[in-house]
């Protein structure tokens, strides 16, 4: 079975910094995998490179067993990407958006609504984007990225900003989304969030991979008592920008 | 629904539901023609005022019809008391102050302050006074005048402003949409999840064209619309429908300049900025709001390298004077080729991410 993503030695410098110096990693076809790191790290600019929004200066990322850059019109349609809540169009309700992205990969409107009514935003079909709360903002943000029915999804840290209620429940419709057979490439800054939802995680710093495991096996390995611990020991405890 | 279309519907609601860009583009340039429209309406020379004291035969007892014409260059007022008249005339509220004294001599009092003027009331005064006295002597008079109209060439206020100012519309709501409906869309990571989107560049761009171009015909339809009501009278000429292709053009040509704005531009601030620099005195400089025939030859130089200025010459000639399509084609080309110029530069300039 082919691996759900595959990235061999990405880097990417900017000027003399290495944003990303030589990582590689595989995730399994179904495997629900975190990718965490502190701020400045390298994650975003991995995530970028995998996803296919820029192009690495070395090494290249296969998805789904096609290389992600070039952009391919057809690997797209595969892959869902939720990029921060706020990759909205100004103005519209709910449901225009889910609408107007189901448009973009061919899909109807009432698959559209369907997505929507899933992620329990029905009620709030007719809301405009600036006028959902946080949580309701993400939700449908997530809708707009499974809108496609998806094989790969990317979340980028899906929970920030949100009440441990919302949270909790955002949590549920992830696994709900995972145990329906798909991929799903989380990136977060909450530990437990990680140590909860992910089959394994990789802990990123200074552009490289430090370690990439399930959270409880990196924990019994380093002797911590949990992935935050795990966390802090691999990457410092120092303040970070 | 297809991505043109539900993209297209996405930037139609967007900007419509946005009352702040509605008033921008549809109402603001819609004000000024209604002001300007009424402001220079009665622009020209205006009628003379003449205080008439105590009876004045000639005038009394004109016939009904050549009243009606004399109505037209002069104003009548009358005043019970000669110093009274020529009070106003001496304080230059009044031109002119007539009486009639005995034996038919009628008197007339000038202002020496306006003396044009002075010298046309004098002279139609003269001419009541003659045809009057031919009348009394009972023959046929020996020479006649007739008189007739020829087109004007020079244009009214009307005829002038409407094309003026609705190139100067079509050019700001292309730009200024153009330009921040990108960076705006840069911002909110919009142009991100396109690209991870199967979607090509192309239904994008049209959108945002399509969009573009029915606010442009919206906007040519309002003016037309308010400029031909009775009150501001402009009167359409033969080929005017060739607006039509012009506005399409004019809207390309400017959506593309708002897209290499847009494209160049980090922010909204920035990109309004530039949008602003280049619309206003382009504006100015091609004559949307005052004729340029006077302006020194530098500046019609300058006038004549801006886009605008073909696209208002050429709605001008269609919309008011009679012109067709030798009119109208040449400043379609230019349209084309600002358009083809500024996509490739929009082109150079693009970014689709902020950072």
């Amino acid at each position: 079975m082919t691996a759900a993503i595959s990235a061999r030695d990405l880097r990417k410098r900017y000027g003399d910094v290495h944003a990303v110096d030589g990582v590689s990693f595989e995730v399994r076809a179904g495997e629900f995998f975190g990718l965490l790191g502190p701020n400045g790290a390298g994650k975003t600019t991995t995530l970028e490179m995998v996803e296919g929004l820029r192009r690495p200066d070395e090494g290249r990322a296969l998805l789904l067993g096609e290389p992600s850059w070039p952009r391919n019109p057809g690997l797209l349609r595969r892959v869902g990407v939720q990029l921060q809540a706020s990759a909205f169009f100004e103005k519209l309700t709910a449901r225009e958006q889910i609408r107007t992205f189901a448009s973009l990969y061919g899909v109807a409107d009432e698959r559209a609504d369907a997505m929507l009514a899933e992620v329990g935003l029905a009620e709030k079909a007719g809301t405009r984007e600036d006028r959902l709360s946080g949580g309701q903002a993400q939700r449908l943000s997530i809708a707009c990225a499974l809108v496609h029915d998806p094989e790969l999804v990317f979340l980028d840290e899906p929970t920030t900003g949100l009440d441990p209620q919302a949270r909790r429940n955002l949590w549920d419709l992830l696994r709900g989304i995972n145990a329906a057979g798909r991929t799903v490439v989380l990136t977060t800054h909450y530990m437990d969030e990680a140590e909860v939802l992910c089959d394994r995680v990789a802990v990123m710093d200074a552009g490289r991979i430090l370690r990439v495991g399930p959270p409880a096996e990196l924990a019994a390995e380093l002797e911590a008592d949990s992935l935050e611990d795990v966390f802090l020991q691999l990457t410092g405890r120092e303040y970070r920008e | 629904m297809k991505p043109f279309a539900s993209l297209s519907k996405a930037m139609a609601l967007g900007l419509l539901r946005d009352r702040a860009s509605v008033f921008f583009i549809l109402v603001f340039p819609l004000m000024f023609l209604a002001l300007f429209g009424a402001l220079f309406k009665d622009a020209g020379v205006s009628r003379a005022t003449v205080v008439q004291v105590g009876a004045v035969e000639v005038l009394d007892e004109m016939p009904p019809k050549q009243r009606a014409a004399l109505d037209d260059v002069l104003e009548i007022d009358r005043s019970g008391n000669r110093a009274e008249a020529l009070e106003k005339v001496r304080d230059g509220d009044a031109d002119a102050a007539v009486w009639e004294e005995p034996g038919g001599r009628v008197q007339m009092r000038v202002s020496a302050a306006d003396p044009v003027q002075a010298g046309n009331v004098g002279g139609v005064l003269r001419s009541i006074v003659d045809r009057a006295s031919i009348a009394a002597t009972g023959q046929p008079p020996a020479y006649t005048l007739t008189g007739g109209q020829v087109e004007d060439e020079s244009l009214e206020a009307i005829q002038y402003f409407t094309p003026g100012l609705l190139g100067w519309a079509v050019a700001m709501g292309g730009v200024f949409s153009a330009a921040l409906g990108l960076v705006n869309w840069r911002k909110k990571r919009i142009l991100r999840r396109l690209w991870l989107a199967p979607v090509r560049a192309g239904p994008v761009i049209c959108a945002r064209l399509g969009v573009n171009m029915l606010l442009a015909f919206a906007q040519t339809a309002i003016f037309l619309l308010v400029a031909t009501v009775p009150y501001y009278g402009l009167r359409l000429t033969g080929d005017w429908w060739l607006v039509i292709p012009l506005v399409a053009c004019g809207s390309l040509a400017f959506v593309s300049v708002g897209f290499a704005i847009g494209a160049w531009a980090k922010t909204e601030d920035a990109a309004n900025g530039l949008a602003q620099i280049v619309v206003l005195p382009m504006a100015f400089l091609s004559g949307s709001f005052f004729p340029l025939d006077a302006a020194p030859p530098w500046v019609r130089s300058i006038s004549e390298a801006l886009p605008l200025k073909h696209l208002v010459q050429a709605m001008q000639d269609v919309l008011t004077r009679g012109g067709s399509w030798s009119d109208a084609l040449p400043a379609m080309g230019i349209m084309l080729l600002t358009a083809a110029v500024f996509t490739a530069l929009a082109h150079r300039l693009f970014r689709w991410d902020a950072t």
